[in-house]
Order: C-alpha cells, then structure tokens, then sequence
C-alpha cells in the first residue's frame, strides 16, 4: 500500500458566465495527501474550499467548469475517468460529506431507510437482517444509539443529523472522506463531538480532507493544513509549523485574528477586501491588503507555490530565491 | 412590585417566557427562558455577554429586552420603570437610547436603497438633523466613529459592500441616536475570521470613547472573553453562571460551564483536547421534570439534583445555580 493517496496539481476551475468567467480555483496545488492523515484546507468564505473539493470529485455543476489540472487517486486521473468509472469511485472509495448535509436527509423517511438506500445504491443482495444489523453497527461508530435508526430527522437535534450524515458517508468503508464544513452552525460541545469523531475515522485508516474556515478546528484535528486565498494556495505545511511560524503575510494575520479563550492578545483585522475573482489583480491576489507589499514585484509578478523549508510550501515573493 | 435600584440602568427582573407548542406533533409548553435576571450599571459603561448555545433562550432574553417578545412573568426595568408601561415620552427615549445590532448584516439592508436610507430613516424619526446638509454632515461624522470613509460608503448599494462594511453600518446607525446600550445578538458570527475582530475592537472602542454599554450576546466565548467585563452563561433557559469574565472563563463553577470552556478549541496545534469526550447517544429533554435541566449530563450529579432544581445563589463575587456550591 502506498503511502500517497491523491495528489492534485494545477486544479483550474472557472464559473463560466458572462465574458470574465469567475476564477474561483486557479492552478491550485495541494501536492501530495498521504493515506490515513487529516489534511485541512482553510481559508475565508469565496476562497475556493468548496469549488476545489467539488471539482476533485468532478461534482461541479455547470457554469462551474474545471479548465485544467490532475487529481490522481490510487494511479489515475480522475479528471480523464468516463463518468461511469468516476461514479464507481464517489462514495465507495472517496466519499463527500457537503456542506449543512445535515439539512439533506430526506425528511419524511426513517433513518434506517436513508441509510440502506445509500448502501443499496452500490452494493446490492443484503438481506434486511444483515442491512439492518450493519446500519445499528454504524450508527454506534458515531456514536448514535441503536433506536435512532427508526426515527425522522426531525426528531434528532442537528449534531445528531450530522452524525447521521457522516455514518452515511463511512457506510461503504472509503479510503478518503471529505468534509466540508462538518462543524459548521453546530454547538461549541457538539463541535467538538464532531472533531473527535472525525479522528476516530481517521485512525481506521480512512484518509480526512477537512475544508473549513475555523483555523481553531485545524488545530484542534489536522495534520496538515493548506491556506487558500481568492482561488490560490498560499501556504501548505504541518499544521503546528503553520500556526507557530506561518510564512505567508495572510496566514499570519489570519492567525493573528483569531481569539484564544484565556490568553487576551492584541487581534489583528486584514483592511480592505478580497478581490472580485472576476477581475483578480495582477502579480499576487493578497497584494492589495498586504502589509509586505513590494512595489514592483508583487503588483506585477505572481509566487508560485514552492517548497522553501521541507514540507513547507508558500507562494510569496517574500520567500522567493 | 420590585424595586429599582437608581444605580442601574437596565434591569431584568425574574424574565420569564413560555412558548405554547401546538399543532399535529402533540401539544405542550417550551420554557424558552426561565426566570433571569441581571442587571447593567448606570454609572459606568460595561460590555454583559449573554452567552449560550441554540436554545438556550439567549436570543427570546434579548428580545424581550427590546420589547419585541412580551414576557410570560417578570419584567424589563430602564431608569426604574418597565419598559411595557412606560408613557410616550419615556418609551421614545427608551428606543432612542436602547439601539440593537443583529447577526445577519445582509438581511438587515433593504438591496432596493443605498446604504444611506438605513441612516437616513433615524435621521428623519427622531429629528436628528434641520437641513439636508446637517443630516449629511451627520452621517458622514457617525461613519468616520465606526471606522468608514463616506465618500466610498454614502450612495453604495449594499451588494457592493462587505460584511464587516455593512455591520460597521448597523453600528453607525445604532450610534447615531447616542445610546446608552446596544443589543449585539450574535454580530460578527457570520463575518469572516479577518473582519471580527475590527468590529469587536469597533465595540470597545464605543465604550471607551462613548460610554456606550453592550449587551452582547453570543454562542462563542472566544470573542466574549476578548470583550467583556462580565458574562451570564445561561442554559435551556435559565442562567447557570455569572460573574466577571475572567473569573467565569479560568475557574468555571458550574459543570456545564466547565464542559462548555473545556470544549472551546484553542487556535493552537500544541493545545489539542487530551480528554475524549462522549455526546450523548439520544437526546433528553423534559419540561415536567423537576431536577437540575443538566443533570443527565452532569459528572457531578447526586440524588438531590434530581429532585430539587437548584437556583442562581451568590458564590462570592459571582453567582451560581449548581448544588455543589450550596449549603
């Protein structure tokens, strides 16, 4: 079993309308994800998490179009893959959990059911003994008791729904999970269910794409951890080196706004706006807000995404030669 | 009849609100908030955080305090009277000097205007301005105290602003009526990371220089602990703790509040949760049942928990309703 598990290189995907197609994920590199760790993707809203998450499993809907780019899981290009054999893929061996799936379960059908339909949908010729017995054996994997199997969604809080929503998910036993905003809208305790949970799958040697904004639940569960800004990846590294020592201007004043119970540290705020992905700027997209800025170079000229110390990856001109 | 303490501006007394639950799904009563009280001083201006998690009746206080939930018991006291019997002068001033913010700074704009019809409608209802130039002079002064430029603000269409722009506007039409306290129901939860902290330094910044106080309240003790000089953690309706901020947030008393701060993720790789932790397998909970409303999932939990429903006692310079801190 190799040590790799997907890699994904130069991903380009555009929303296509009207004649300046939004760039919402431009020549974006994540490298190599290894099986069984929790690699996050971070970054503020409408800066690519959910379109590159959409676009590696070739969910993109149209006018969302991938342009460009490699997504290579166990050998092949999933991009090259017919849709038959893509759809072979999803949910069997790289499972998705939206975001707010949580609002997705059907809401006039049992658990039970929405389960066993999910499983049935790949995997047909169970008896309903072994379906039902496999789905009570699921729902105690996150935690849930057996009974919430014959109850509707709108009896179960909206913790409870999201356990559901990830024990569908895991119900075929995928080699990666990705999750996008799983703890999002959800209590600070019941947050923090999530994240343990999410752990525990990792440790069955399931490998975790965790896309959420909330640098704290990074911290908390990742191990490694990429930054994206206005469609680009910034940084890319071990989550605890990215957090100590953040090398990309916006990682740090990321960081640096994010209050920490019981240590009352000056915040830092980023003035000014991200850009209209439309028209991006020239040279690098977080020039405009940067407090680094060098004139001339990084109005011009744009970083690519380089490894400057190992594993540790950034796109800033700062960094450069 | 309470009486008023002339120290206090605003006093909430025994507040109380039940919902009826009717319709198909079975009837019955939800307690969305039960009994609480607390109070904001009149001499000094401070920032209460009213923190919690949904349900736990944060928001139905926060209404009733702006009068748009009647109470099912109790009342809301402003300079001693309450707020449902006051006479017109009385109740004009008290929704002049009582301003409130909301979480969605989207929803609060009407997309049709520009931006300057928000501050305009206080302008016009309370006579704030003679002349147009007055009212623009107005306007542009209250922009530059929540940190925006006019000139790239006045006559933009909301769309064409940001988050953090837009609640900046809420705060700027608040403070145009200089008020005494604003209500701040969860105001920078749907902002990005980048852009919370200027509108929570915007917050004290209003207090400092304005004497403004804020009844903040919120779900995340992240944000609170940065701003706040004392807090009230309330859970399914009833206040559990309250105290000063610092005391609350290091020492927590009540073992809600405790599993609540422990559960609060530190923005560091080197501070990860060492215990494991259990959600509850189903959920439980029952509005005839007399004991503690956290006993089933409390560590600490003895016989008489769960019978006796403990109330909110001093506990040297806080408050606390747990019956390991009473006699």
């Amino acid at each position: 079993m190799s040590d790799q598990i997907l890699e994904i290189r130069n991903l380009t995907a555009y929303y296509e309308v009207g004649p300046n197609p939004t760039r919402a994920v431009d020549n974006a590199s994540l490298g190599t994800i290894r099986r069984g760790e929790i690699f996050g993707i971070a970054g503020e809203s409408a800066c690519g998490k959910t379109t590159l998450a959409l676009a590696m499993l070739r969910l993109l809907k149209p006018p969302g179009h991938i342009r460009r780019g490699e997504v290579i899981f166990d050998g092949t290009d999933l991009l090259k893959l017919a849709e038959e054999e893509i759809r072979s893929i999803r949910w069997k061996r790289i499972s998705y959990v939206p975001q707010s799936s949580m609002n997705a379960l059907n809401p006039v059908m049992r658990i039970r059911n929405q389960i066993s339909d999910s499983i049935e949908a790949h995997e047909s010729g169970q008896s309903k003994d072994e379906l039902d017995n496999r789905i009570e054996k699921l729902l105690m994997t996150v935690g849930l008791s057996r009974e919430i199997a014959g109850m509707y969604p709108h009896e179960l809080s909206g913790g409870m729904k999201q356990r559901v929503a990830i024990a569908m998910a895991t119900a075929l036993d995928p080699e990666i999970l990705i999750a996008d905003e799983p703890t999002t809208a959800l209590d600070v305790i019941v947050q923090r269910g999530i994240l343990q949970l999410l752990g525990e799958i990792r440790r069955r040697m399931h490998t975790i794409v965790l896309i959420t904004h909330d640098m704290a639940a990074q911290a908390e569960i990742s191990d490694r951890v990429g930054i994206m800004y206005a469609g680009k990846m910034m940084e890319i590294g071990r989550t605890e080196d990215v957090f100590k020592d953040p090398l990309h201007p916006y990682t740090r004043l990321l960081i640096s706004s994010i209050p920490r119970l019981k240590i009352r540290t000056e915040l830092a705020w980023i003035t000014g706006l991200p850009p209209d992905l439309r028209n991006p700027p020239l040279g690098c997209r977080f020039h405009p807000r940067c407090p680094h800025l060098m004139a001339g170079k990084c109005d011009v000229e744009e970083p690519q995404l380089a490894e400057i110390k190992p594993g540790r990856l950034t796109a800033c001109h700062l960094h450069g030669e | 009849m309470i009486v008023s303490n002339p120290k206090n501006l605003l006093e909430v007394r025994h507040l109380t609100r039940v919902f009826r639950m009717g319709g198909f799904m079975g009837k019955g009563e939800l307690v969305a908030v039960d009994d609480v009280s607390f109070d904001v001083p009149a001499e000094r201006p401070v920032i209460l955080t009213i923190a919690g998690e949904s349900g736990s009746g944060k928001t139905t206080t926060a209404r009733m305090i702006l009068g748009f939930v009647k109470p099912t018991h109790g009342e809301v006291l402003y300079r001693g009277k309450n707020i449902l019997n006051m006479n017109n002068s009385d109740w004009k001033m008290y929704r002049q000097e009582v301003q409130a913010i909301f979480q969605d700074p989207y929803g609060a704009f009407n997309s049709m205007y520009t931006v300057d019809h928000v501050l305009k409608v206080p302008i016009e209802k309370f006579n704030l301005a003679r002349t147009d130039e007055d009212a623009h002079q107005l306007m542009s002064g209250t922009l530059e105290v929540v940190g925006l430029r006019s000139e790239e603000i006045l006559g933009k269409y909301p769309h064409q602003l940001s988050g953090g722009q837009r609640q900046r506007i809420m705060l700027a039409r608040a403070f145009l009526l200089r008020p005494k306290i604003v209500v701040a129901d969860e105001p920078v939860s749907m902002l990005d990371a980048s852009m919370r902290a200027g509108i929570l330094h915007l917050m004290l910044d209003l207090k400092k220089k304005w004497d403004v106080s804020f009844l903040y309240i919120t779900h995340d003790l992240s944000t609170a602990h940065y701003i706040s000089d004392s807090i009230a953690i309330m859970y399914q309706g009833s206040v559990v703790e309250m105290g000063p901020i610092d005391e609350v947030i290091e020492n927590p008393l009540h073992p809600y509040s405790k599993l609540l701060i422990e559960s609060v993720p530190i923005p560091d790789p080197e501070q990860r949760w060492k215990e494991h932790m259990d959600l509850p397998t189903r959920e439980f909970r029952s509005q005839t049942f007399n004991g503690c409303k956290f006993y089933d999932r409390c560590k600490f939990r003895t016989d008489v928990c769960k019978t006796d429903r403990p109330g909110l006692k001093p506990n040297e310079s806080r408050f606390v309703a747990c019956h390991l801190y009473h006699d």
